[in-house]
């Protein structure tokens, strides 16, 4: 009996250890598959496309070639056209407007829920979400009915001689801004309420009892607390919008063309495939820097608070 | 600049009364005093939080708000800080009528309960908030941070960040913000809770000090009684938003007027008067003297005013006891004593002598002039 403990004892750290490899592979391989068949591969793939040549029908083929950058950068068979810098410019430029938008939007209005009764708010954040739980082109399609030429929204324009006669709103850049505020608003009431709802209201307090205005108070003691949430909504608002295809393809119209849709047309229409995979790529970098910005800001503007992205 | 600036504060360090004597002399704080009326604050529809508090705080004391949660003690303080406005009633500190002026336009400074640092600026930009948001130069800035970090034993830490230090840290941290602003009154809410006992008692000391030092008017909250006796020149006793008594520390403690009071500062010998005949009151302990019975109906015997004699004893206020309970507690013995129908707290210092055994008999005895009444 009690040679067999001795035994027992002897022999359970390898034996331990056996099962905690084996947990292990358990519970991280399908993870780790996941990640290999639906990132690492066909990234790998997207790479080899963008500098492979283009055949027949748009497909890829051999030779290697820089072709498709060259494309990209705006050098075709005509010679340099500024075509894809101008939807690339748009692309940026139409980020940056519906990101402030968004953030001027959110911000007052996530605070204003955590001011609200507490049984109210879940209700109010409810009816922030809620529209996102309708496909994005159902809801395009909605707002291409309010803003097409004669519409009351439209005509409105039109009296205040904002568009010319028998135009609409739609289809407009001014349709693809108003979309993607409307689309990305509730990614950015969501992290700015936890971060209204968890502000230290004692910091506040601090700041006017040392003779801050109400401005600075803001400026010192609010805004700083609320950076965390402000930043990760703008993270969430801003990628997607950058890569954002329904939007722009269906209030857009020619002139709204986004990235995203430069990426699509060569997939599908316009059958170029390394061109599209070379626009992605492209895409892909320009989010990296932008999320390395926000990273350098977050830590600069949170002092010694790690902001999380 | 900064320099000759620290060496100055490192003189007023100096534990030599004389140059303690010149450094005040040499900087001499304003001091103010605070006067409220008819102070009423409510919440809601039935939470009543100041039900009408007068009450005239006189310039460089140390004043204490003293009561158990909810009476009242930290709304009073944000009163006084602006950050709650009265319903009725006026506020002023030095003669200024201050009730409608807003928290970052009045001289009242506050160390805040939970210290409220601000954790994205240093310690330094935390030391020198108030300053700057005064506009004040940064160089001038520079020179009063380094003079209070050296005032407040801080030197070294003013390049740290607010999440590298520890709560006692924190605690001199928010102290020192609000004190370099040099208001007219600092505002203190429980400063000392969040900290354990033994820091806690070195940081009473250290505060008391400071205070001493700047002579300038603290008006303290706590719900420790012992934490308010220690620090306090006087003492206002809260209960239910009212103020039930205000007095010295010895003079609350020994003389509480009613039993709330009693109770708050620990008394538990409370004996209702049933009957009255000039000096003598009966209770259920039995009769007696009392030099200055008033018209009180509760009589208070403080545990440490009882003598216990061996064996029986016949006297004036001599009463037979047994004991029913001994904790001993190293500089004193705690009694239960079993007297007539009812129970006596007794507290006796050890001073080596014989400390009478669970179940012996003995005599307990009292001086006329240790016994008081108060009312319900």
């Amino acid at each position: 009996m009690r040679q067999r403990m001795i035994d027992k004892t002897a022999k359970a750290p390898t034996r331990a250890l056996g099962r905690e490899t084996r947990h292990l592979l358990l519970t991280v391989t399908p993870g780790a598959l996941w990640i290999l068949l639906f990132l690492v591969l066909p990234s790998v793939y997207l790479i080899g496309v963008a500098f492979m040549t283009t055949g027949p029908y748009g497909l890829p083929q051999r030779p290697l070639s820089l072709d498709a950058f060259e494309r990209l950068a705006g050098f075709g068979f005509l010679g340099w056209s500024p075509g894809n810098l101008y939807t690339l410019l748009r692309s940026l430029g139409q980020t940056l407007v519906s990101t402030v938008l968004v953030v001027m939007i959110a911000y007052p209005v996530a605070y204003y829920i955590t001011t609200c009764r507490a049984r109210w708010r879940p209700l109010l954040l409810l009816a922030i979400v809620v529209p996102s739980w309708t496909n994005q082109v159902i809801r395009s399609f909605g707002w291409m009915n309010l803003l097409a030429p004669g519409t009351p929204l439209s005509e409105l324009a039109v009296t205040l001689g904002l568009i010319s006669p028998h135009l609409g709103l739609y289809p407009s850049n001014f349709a693809v801004t108003l979309g993607l505020v409307y689309n990305f608003l509730p990614f950015m009431v969501l992290p700015l309420y936890s971060a209204f709802e968890k502000l230290d209201v004692a910091q506040v307090e601090a700041a006017q009892d040392l003779y801050a205005s109400p401005l600075r108070t803001f400026r010192h003691a609010i805004f700083p607390q609320t950076l965390p949430g402000l930043l990760a909504g703008i993270v969430l608002v801003a990628i997607p919008a950058f890569g954002m295809y329904v939007v722009s393809e269906l209030l857009g119209g020619g002139k709204g063309m986004m990235l995203g849709n430069l990426v699509a047309n060569q997939f599908a229409g316009g059958a170029n495939w390394p061109l599209g995979a070379a626009g992605a790529i492209l895409m892909i970098l320009a989010t990296f820097i932008g999320l390395y910005v926000m990273r350098r800001l977050g830590k600069r503007l949170g002092g010694g608070e790690q902001v999380v992205i | 600049m900064s320099e000759t600036m620290t060496a100055d504060s490192a003189a007023r360090l100096d534990t030599d009364p004389a140059a303690e004597q010149s450094a005040r002399s040499e900087a001499p704080r304003k001091a103010s005093s605070i006067e409220m009326q008819g102070l009423h604050k409510r919440f809601g529809h039935d939470t009543v939080a100041l039900d009408g508090i007068d009450l005239n705080i006189q310039a460089g004391e140390f004043f204490t708000l003293l009561g158990p949660s909810g009476c009242g003690k930290t709304t009073l303080l944000r009163v006084l800080a602006g950050l709650e406005a009265p319903d009725a009633g006026s506020l002023a500190v030095g003669g200024r009528d201050i009730t409608e002026v807003p928290p970052h336009r009045r001289s009242v400074n506050t160390v805040f309960q939970s210290y409220a640092l601000f954790p994205h600026l240093s310690v330094r930009d935390n030391l020198a908030f108030g300053l700057k948001m005064r506009g004040l130069p940064s160089t001038e800035r520079d020179a009063r941070v380094a003079e209070i970090a050296a005032f407040i034993q801080l030197g070294d830490l003013v390049e740290r960040r607010v999440d590298q230090l520890s709560g006692g840290q924190r605690q001199r941290i928010a102290l020192a913000r609000a004190l370099i602003c040099e208001p007219d009154v600092l505002l203190l809410d429980e400063p000392l809770s969040a900290l354990d006992a033994g820091l806690r008692g070195q940081l009473q000391v250290e505060l008391l000090r400071v205070q001493q030092r700047l002579g300038m008017t603290f008006v303290f909250v706590t719900h420790d009684q012992d934490e308010a006796m220690v620090m306090s020149d006087r003492i206002a006793v809260l209960n239910g938003g009212s103020i039930q008594q205000v007095g010295a520390p010895r003079e609350v403690y020994e003389r509480p007027v009613n039993a709330f009071v009693a109770g708050f500062m620990g008394h538990d010998n409370l004996f209702p008067v049933s009957a009255r005949d000039a000096g003598r009151l009966t209770t259920a302990l039995g009769e007696l003297s009392v030099e200055a019975p008033g018209d009180g109906t509760l009589l208070l015997i403080r545990p440490e005013t009882l003598d216990l004699l061996p064996g029986s004893v016949e006297g004036r206020n001599h009463l037979p006891a047994t004991v029913v309970e001994r904790l001993y507690r190293g500089s004193h013995a705690e009694f239960r004593l079993a007297v007539g129908e009812t129970h006596l707290r007794a507290m006796v210092s050890n001073r080596g002598r014989h400390l009478p055994e669970v179940g012996e008999a003995l005599t307990v005895t009292v001086a006329p002039e240790d016994l008081v009444t108060l009312s319900e």
